[in-house]
């Protein structure tokens, strides 16, 4: 790394065929990645998926068992952290306690023996508004300033390659919002390229122009956020972003623009460009928000695609949105988000209803269905949270 | 008050007036501790200090006394043996610097790199106050007998011609630093272990992220944080040290000319029975201590880390 000169701009970043081991377990089992330079790319995962490592690999922070790093065309894979034009804005902040905010936010120019740092230190102070605090020391800042420095010292430094890991955890929502607005003003700002690690989807899908889903060690999609919501790859990007509705059931035609596949006894209609498969045993799925609930099929505008009759087994209003569950028989429970343009529910609780969608909003998953036809979302925490208080109730009946 | 500077943060303001509200159970809850540093400590260093000013009762026997206020007591015995407070304060300050040296080290292996073992730590951190479970005095003179003329690491050194056929290695400057380095470096790894124990690794990832060398970091971001270990450590060894008087004595690992402060206080009480002499040369050794250690931690910055 040149001494007493910035990165002229963001630099690509480039993983090949990266794995990595610790003792026990696999983190990453096989990662090969292109980050083209100046874009705000999001590694989302739940937690333990690999995320964090892939983000130490880049820093030089930990060393890859397997595969090549290259920061703008340079193999880094051997260097030490501190040879890497990178920064990283890390979870727990790590501001140094025995420092002034402004001498952290001068460390990395001192070291880089860059001209007058503290200038430069006061100028990426301004840029996070906590120029007038630069006297104080870590200790004496909230939560929300502190991780604000942290975000100050390390862009402060222009690295070709700013990682961000999940430096907005820690804040409240409303913290979070201006903190998700400012960081991406700033990337567009001094052109960086940020590496992003989050585990919240919502964050990912505002902030970045690339996502990329991890999950147990891969990346399982890869795209921009629009496209990773509307046509997701598998069953556990379906569920990981957002809501989804799966249903399992074979093909039953696959001539033309469109294939058929046969949901309890149903014809749902695919656009052949949004399948995975298109032969076989599937899944197909749908968001919420794209079903509309009708009392009698007639209302159902010929085309389109429909499951039912159900019951409504719940109705929770939720502002902008009404969220009602229908039980269908032999499909489980689908989730259907209705925009409150009128008032009143849609649907009332226990009614008999279909539901129905565009075909265009149809999309079918390249994972192969679970016999039994129902989908488990191990990875949800919403999930697990469910199904321990579940377990925990019955351990209470038993006992 | 050089203890003050690294037993507990400063009280913050909103604690203030929670803490006055409470001044009479907190007088209370003193007392005890105030009457036994009345008994044992304030009336002693009374004692020692008219002691000190006290001048020979006229045909008087040796070792009779009276109250008086001779100020030569001080000018005196300076005198006569100022070349023993320097030297005590020299050996002190190269035995302190060695078991900082040989210390730091050990501390920081066993504090950050057992870090995840903590029964490999406490069995690391038991060896290292092992030495306590033997008596102070065994130990020295244990040395002294392998120090000694025909002991083996004397005798090897003088068959490799490293030392010549007539030398010692008791009974000199190296031995009794070493001695006092020995005999004090426990109390030099115990507190900076428990501060390195604590030492935020993530600190040095974020420092070497941001372009600091690992030596760099080391001296930047290490060092810094682990001063109120450095600053105990060192006090802990040197104002003892200071003080010693077993490592230098010529029962132990000393000699006539190694003699330090510890021994003309001693001789002086003990042997001669001026005990003016003595006394003024231990208010001397106090206030030179206090001296240092007040300017040390001051410059030291301490009181702001915690």
């Amino acid at each position: 790394m040149a001494k007493g000169v910035f990165a002229e701009s963001g630099a690509d970043l480039r993983l090949e065929g990266i794995k990595k081991r610790f003792p026990g377990f696999t983190a990453i089992e096989e990662l090969d990645l292109t980050i083209p330079a100046g874009s705000f790319f999001a590694l989302l995962g739940p937690s333990g998926c690999g995320k964090t490592t892939t983000l130490r690999l880049v820093a030089g922070l930990e060393e890859p068992t397997e595969g090549r790093i290259l920061i703008g065309g340079q193999d880094v894979t051997r260097t030490k952290p501190f040879q890497r034009p990178v920064n990283t804005v890390f979870q727990s902040y790590a501001l140094f306690p025995h420092m002034t905010i402004l001498e952290n936010v001068a460390f990395g120019l001192r070291r880089r023996r860059i001209g007058d740092p503290v200038a430069k230190a006061h100028e990426a102070l301004r840029l996070v508004e906590l120029d007038h605090l630069a006297a104080r020391r870590p200790a004496q800042l909230s939560g929300g300033q502190q991780q604000r420095v942290a975000l100050a010292r390390a862009v402060v430094n222009r690295p070709a390659l700013l990682l961000l890991d999940e430096p907005l955890g820690a804040l409240d929502l409303k913290l979070r919002r201006q903190m998700q607005l400012e960081l991406k003003s700033i990337q567009t700002e001094v052109g960086l390229t940020f590496v992003h690690v989050t585990h919240d989807q919502e964050e990912a899908m505002t902030m970045a122009d690339t996502v990329a889903v991890m999950n147990k060690g891969r990346i399982e999609q890869m795209g921009s956020p629009e496209i990773l919501y509307e046509l997701p790859a598998t069953v556990f990007v379906a569920n990981f972003l957002g809501q989804s509705n799966l249903f399992a059931g074979p093909v039953q035609e696959s001539g033309g623009e469109t294939i058929g596949v046969d949901v309890g006894g149903e014809r749902i209609q695919v656009p052949r460009s949004r399948a995975q498969r298109t032969s076989g045993y599937v899944t197909v799925g749908v968001r919420p928000e794209k079903l509309t609930l009708h009392e009698t099929p007639e209302t159902i505008p010929s085309g389109a695609n429909r499951l039912g009759p159900g019951r409504v087994t719940d109705v929770s209003f939720s502002g902008v949105s009404t969220q009602y569950l229908v039980d269908v028989p032999g499909l489980g429970t689908i989730v259907v988000f209705a925009q409150n343009t009128t008032s009143g529910p849609v649907a009332a609780l226990g009614a008999e209803v279909w539901v129905a969608w565009d075909p265009g909003h149809t999309f079918v998953l390249a994972d192969e269905p679970p016999a039994d036809g129902r989908f488990s979302d191990d990875a949800d925490t919403q999930a697990i949270a469910a199904q321990a208080r579940e377990r925990m109730l019955t351990e209470l009946e038993e006992a | 008050m050089a203890l003050a500077a690294f037993t507990g943060a400063p009280p913050t303001q909103d604690q203030e007036p929670a803490v006055r509200r409470k001044s009479g159970i907190a007088l209370v809850l003193l007392l005890p501790g105030v009457l036994y540093l009345v008994l044992f400590f304030l009336t002693p260093l009374i004692s020692l200090i008219i002691t000190s000013f006290q001048a020979p009762v006229v045909d008087g026997d040796i070792g009779q006394y009276q109250t008086a206020f001779q100020w030569s007591n001080y000018t005196d015995s300076l005198a006569e043996y100022w070349p023993q407070v320097l030297r005590s304060f020299v050996y002190a300050l190269i035995a302190t610097a060695a078991a900082l040296l040989i210390s730091y080290p050990l501390a920081y292996f066993i504090g950050v790199k057992m870090r995840g073992r903590p029964v490999l730590q406490n069995l690391l951190m038991t060896l290292v106050i092992a030495p306590f479970f033997i008596s102070f005095l065994l130990r020295t003179l244990a040395w002294k007998a392998i120090l000694s003329d025909d002991g083996w690491i004397a005798s090897s050194l003088k068959a490799v011609s490293i030392l010549p056929p007539d030398a010692h290695i008791t009974g000199t400057p190296f031995s009794v630093i070493f001695g006092l380095t020995y005999n004090f470096i426990p109390f030099m790894c115990l507190p900076l272990y428990s501060t390195l124990e604590r030492l935020d690794i993530r600190l040095l990832e974020a420092g070497q992220d941001l372009y600091a060398s690992p030596w760099t970091t080391f001296r930047k971001v290490t060092v810094p944080l682990s001063m109120p270990g450095i600053v105990s450590g060192t006090l802990l060894t040197f104002i003892p040290a200071a003080g010693d008087y077993i490592n230098a004595s010529q029962d132990f690992l000393g000699a006539a000319d190694t003699s330090m402060i510890g021994n003309v206080i001693e001789s002086n009480f003990l042997v001669l029975q001026n005990y003016p002499t003595a006394a003024a040369m231990s208010v001397v050794l106090m206030a030179v201590i206090l001296v240092i250690v007040g300017v040390y931690v001051r410059r030291s910055g301490t009181e702001e880390l915690l």
